[in-house]
């Protein structure tokens, strides 16, 4: 009798391909294969570059129609690193990040356009410092295959300018430092 | 009366006294330069000269805390001047712990700049490496800890020096004039 009803379930799933082939990507966090950079004018004079060391998230799509893909992604926020002790302690407080009061930014995407080439555009809402607002990633796919060790990997880049005022960072780092460059690399390992 | 260097057991020597003061002005200078350049803006001037000088003078100061142990250790301690018991012992904890403290304060400084294994630079004449880097949240809990440990510190000081007064000005014992290098009113000696 199970048997009939597991192979009755089997028949079911198996009737609805495009529901098969959704496949889901957990980001590859332990060994560190996704990570999220940014970027900063210093006075307008150079960048500094920082990331986010702890964050974790997938990704779901169906190869056959990249617009039903969907990503998830959780930052831990105190996890903010610039290679400077003092600054990153200065970065965690209530001037920018205020990490106490919102230890978590999140970006959970709400559509998805495939522009054709390996590149596309994930909109979603970005909440960051308590202030959700929707915003757009540029996404190139960079590549996916078997790994050595018996897994299914694949890999995309995107970049997205925030307004640090939009998310009600304010703490006054001079005109030319009001936006920021978001660069995430992000390898997912099929479920 | 030749000038005396170090201590007896009635009187502080010329450099336990000296130490004592540059301790206490240095302490109380870190403190005030501390407050107020935590919220100096990107801006202004003293955004990087302020604390650079804080650590300079934090550094400086651990070396002198050092000095001031291994004197402490090797010469003689001035006998206290009140005859209650309960004013010895409290004053004995009071030092002990302001002593305690002021290392402490200075550990914890050190911990916030050097956790991402940055030196620090004593104005720019040397450097004190960093030597225990990247624990988990060691800038943010180094930081919490200076803050309030410095504050203790503060609060302590206010004791102490209120305790000299008393003992100056109720008591009318040597006991503030002779870190001063008095010779004393000849009480208690």
């Amino acid at each position: 009798m199970m048997k009939l009803f597991a192979t009755a379930l089997l028949t079911l799933l198996l009737s609805f391909p495009a529901y098969a082939k959704v496949e889901v990507y957990d980001l590859d966090v332990k060994g560190a294969h996704a990570s999220i950079q940014f970027k900063i004018k210093h006075l307008g004079y150079s960048w500094l570059f920082g990331r986010f060391n702890k964050l974790e998230g997938w990704m779901s799509g169906d190869q056959a129609d990249p617009s039903t893909s969907k990503v998830e992604v959780s930052i831990d926020t105190s996890s903010i690193d610039s290679n400077h002790a003092e600054r990153d302690k200065h970065l965690r407080s209530a001037d920018f990040l205020d990490v106490k009061k919102y230890p978590k930014a999140t970006f959970v995407s709400t559509k998805v356009v495939d522009n054709g080439d390996k590149t596309g555009t994930i909109y979603g809402n970005l909440t960051l410092h308590g202030v959700t607002k929707q915003i757009q990633i540029e996404t190139k796919f960079v590549g996916q295959g078997e790994d050595p060790w018996g897994g299914y990997r694949a890999g995309f880049e995107g970049t997205t300018t925030l307004k640090l005022a939009d998310f009600g960072i304010t703490y006054n780092l001079g005109p030319a430092s009001t936006f920021v460059e978001m660069m995430l690399f992000v390898e997912g390992i099929r479920r | 009366m030749p000038i005396r260097l170090k201590n007896n057991y009635t009187h502080f020597g010329l450099i336990s006294i000296i130490l004592h003061w540059l301790v206490a002005i240095s302490v109380f200078s870190l403190f005030i330069v501390g407050v107020w350049m935590v919220d100096l803006g990107y801006y202004d001037e003293g955004y990087h000269q302020a604390p650079f000088i804080h650590k300079s003078v934090g550094m400086l100061l651990f070396g002198v805390l050092l000095l001031r142990l291994i004197w402490q250790i090797a010469n003689p301690k001035p006998a206290p001047l009140s005859d209650k018991s309960i004013e010895v012992i409290l004053g004995n904890i009071t030092h002990l712990t302001l002593s305690a403290l002021v290392f402490a304060v200075c550990i914890s400084g050190y911990l916030i700049v050097t956790a991402a294994d940055a030196g620090i630079s004593v104005f720019n004449l040397f450097e004190i490496p960093a030597m225990i880097t990247n624990l988990e949240g060691q800038e943010d809990l180094a930081g919490i800890w200076h803050w309030y440990l410095a504050l203790t510190l503060m609060l302590l000081t206010a004791l102490h020096t209120t305790a000299a007064l008393k003992h100056h000005l109720i008591d009318k014992n040597d006991t503030l004039t002779r870190m001063l290098g008095g010779r004393g009113r000849g009480t208690k000696n």
